[in-house]
């Protein structure tokens, strides 16, 4: 294995993405200030509308579908266990 | 230029036989040229060909082609032969011959004329796809399979009932648009609304698909909903009730998706969700909408073929497709993961990708209609497909933890099939006329200007940066290898048991009346023995004069009978 092909695991590369990330995200929420943008929605106007609905959209959702989790989460083989004992049954019926 | 004109589905069918009776090794090049032929074929049809014929005074329409199902037509083609050369390495006959047919009804309903024609073929789309569920020769694969053409079938005999009152009403079979104003196009809108994966119906989609062979998935996804996708736009465009219909399945996949651990079960939620943007869209119903339905459509048949492509060869190559499995993947197979994260981009509608210019028509039409909550859902929605589509399947599968798999890269047939895909992905996405100047409605729309290149990038920044941020607060879900109850466990579970409840009713009463009777026919039975036994009246003996007297007495009787 080169070294090249282990570059995502470095964690220099990981803090220079993070880095990257961070600075791409302000500058296109500092664009909101600078660009007029035309606007359809009463919310659409606001300053940081997007970024805001976008970060806090994420969030709810992952925090929901977590909680779901708790409701829904059976064992990967829920299913086919339904199935075996379906069969058992059948086959006692027999 | 052929010099022949030929029904679209035609050459299809005719590939399936040359499939059936072809030799292994030329079969799957074989298909590609027949693909390319019947493409040929499409192209060079004049336009308002079409093919009218009479069975039992109704008039038919086998063929009718206009600007909608053409599009949609060559659509199938590109999905056919991208899905061909993808599946060029496999030998199975089986798969090979139910892609050709599946493929080639898909054709047959577009360009399906008459209502009776349209159900030919909605059926043999549900038969011949099964068997590229089947072909992965699971048990799981095999009673998945089951569902779905149960499903599929219920569909078809909706459409069926549909169909029969349209006509008794309308004493016309033709496939116009109809609109929800009786009975008849409710039995309609449901057999569409089946096959569009409508919440609570949409679990044959996210049960099946992911148990399909890695081919099949690719095929799957590209048909059975834009068929009826197209079906919606033709009979139901501006119907209000699909906005609604189309948030929700825009909005509840993503949680499951989230959540889901299989990667291309993840992808079958994803469809769901892009299905419900095509709904909204047709729903409204305006110019506008309707396009940008289509032009959707037309993106998602290329842009999810390409995820489930990716996904198919990591299966393929690893024999894994869970998210808690895999992981550290790009160290083996670089090629595909930078060409699953081109279908990444592209359906999360990031600028200069395919997904953008399409999705971007179905947002606008949705404002100018005033439908503001629903484009409040929508957006949530574009966020949460960047998040379990955009991020989560490239993330688990090629980055994450290093899950310690060393594969070889996918075979070149799957490679350059996912290239043709990322290739239009991006030519769409940065020259929109090419889709746009087929599209149903003439448009002047452009998706490139500055408010929505700057809205759209920032609310996929921060959707990632939220991604980050969850990361690496410890809060983002682990893949875990589980199983989340949907709405299928209803007919997975109870109603088996309710079923088996059921019949252990009817054979406890069964049991019950037979037993009774038995007893009375018991009795009776010892009874009539008593009566035959040694004392019993008919064991008694009778002197054969009184015996004589009797007879006489009884033809005597007869005798005085006559005279009357």
């Amino acid at each position: 294995m080169s070294h090249s092909q282990d570059f995502f695991d470095r964690p220099e590369t990981l803090r220079w993405i993070l880095r990257s990330l961070y600075a791409i995200c302000a500058v296109l929420f500092g664009l909101d200030f600078v660009i007029h943008r035309h606007s359809v929605h009463p919310w659409e106007g606001l300053y940081g509308f997007y970024p805001v609905y976008g970060f806090i959209g994420c969030v709810v959702l992952v925090l929901v579908a977590k909680w779901m989790r708790k409701g829904l989460m059976r064992g990967e083989d829920y299913y086919q266990q339904v199935n075996q004992s379906a069969k058992e049954e059948t086959h006692a019926g027999d | 230029m052929l010099g022949i004109e030929l029904p679209p589905f035609l050459i299809f069918y005719l590939g399936a036989l040359i499939a059936l009776v072809g030799g292994a090794t030329w079969r799957g090049p074989a298909l590609i040229v027949v693909v390319v032929v019947s493409a040929l074929n499409l192209w060079q049809l004049p336009s308002g060909f079409g093919l009218e014929t009479q069975l039992m005074g109704m008039a038919l329409k086998p063929i009718h082609i206009d600007r909608l199902s053409l599009l949609f037509g060559y659509l199938f083609h590109i999905a056919a032969l991208i899905s061909v050369i993808y599946s060029l390495h496999i030998k199975d006959k089986t798969q090979q011959v139910a892609a050709m047919l599946y493929a080639g009804s898909a054709l047959g309903a577009v360009f399906a004329g008459d209502l009776l024609t349209l159900f030919i073929f909605w059926e043999m789309l549900a038969v011949t796809s099964v068997f590229l569920i089947w072909a992965r020769r699971t048990d799981t694969a095999y009673s998945a399979g089951m569902r779905y053409l149960i499903i599929q079938v219920i569909s078809g005999l909706l459409l069926l009932v549909g169909i029969i009152l349209y006509f008794k009403q309308n004493g016309s079979l033709m496939f116009t648009e109809i609109g929800l104003d009786s009975i008849a196009s409710w039995f309609m809108f449901l057999a569409f609304g089946i096959k569009c994966a409508f919440p609570f119906f949409h679990n044959w989609l996210t049960d099946a698909y992911p148990e399909a062979t890695p081919t099949g998935t690719v095929f799957l996804s590209a048909f059975t909903t834009k068929v009826a996708v197209y079906a919606m736009a033709r009979g139901f465009p501006g119907t209000e009730m699909l906005v609604y219909i189309g948030a929700t399945m825009a909005c509840f996949p993503i949680f499951f998706a989230v959540i889901e651990n299989d990667l291309r079960r993840v992808l079958a939620y994803s469809l769901v969700n892009q299905l419900g943007f095509m709904m909204v869209g047709i729903g409204i119903g305006t110019e506008l909408g309707i396009n940008g339905a289509v032009a959707h459509a037309f993106n998602d048949v290329i842009f999810k073929g390409l995820l489930f492509m990716s996904m198919g060869a990591v299966l393929y190559r690893t024999g894994r497709i869970n998210g808690s499995e895999l992981g550290g993947l790009y160290k083996s197979m670089p090629k595909t993961a930078i060409l699953c994260i081109v279908g990444a981009a592209s359906i999360s509608a990031f600028p200069l990708f395919s997904g953008f210019v399409s999705k971007s028509m179905i947002m606008s039409a949705a404002l100018k209609e005033h439908f503001n909550i629903v484009w409040l859902l929508l957006l949530f929605a574009s966020a949460g497909v960047f998040h379990h589509a955009g991020i989560k399947i490239p993330y688990f599968a090629f980055f994450a933890h290093d899950s310690g798999i060393r594969c070889k890269e996918a075979p070149w047939n799957m490679l350059l099939a996912m290239s043709i895909a990322a290739t239009l992905c991006l030519a769409i996405g940065i020259f929109p006329q090419l889709l746009y100047q087929h599209l149903p409605f003439p448009t002047d729309y452009s998706a490139y200007d500055v408010s929505h290149i700057l809205t759209q990038t920032q609310l996929l920044f921060f959707s990632a940066l939220a991604f980050v941020w969850l990361n690496l607060k410890g809060m983002y879900p682990p893949e875990l290898p589980s199983t989340n109850l949907d709405f299928d466990w209803m007919y997975r579970r109870p109603l088996p048991r309710l079923i088996n409840a059921c019949g252990r009713l009817v054979n406890r009463v069964d049991l019950t009346i037979r037993s009774r009777i038995m007893s009375i026919g018991n009795t009776l039975e010892q009874r009539l023995a008593a009566l035959n036994s040694g004392e019993g009246v008919f064991s008694r003996t009778i002197s054969i004069s009184s015996m004589a007297a009797w007879m006489v007495t009884l033809l005597a009787l007869l005798l005085i009978i006559r005279f009357f």
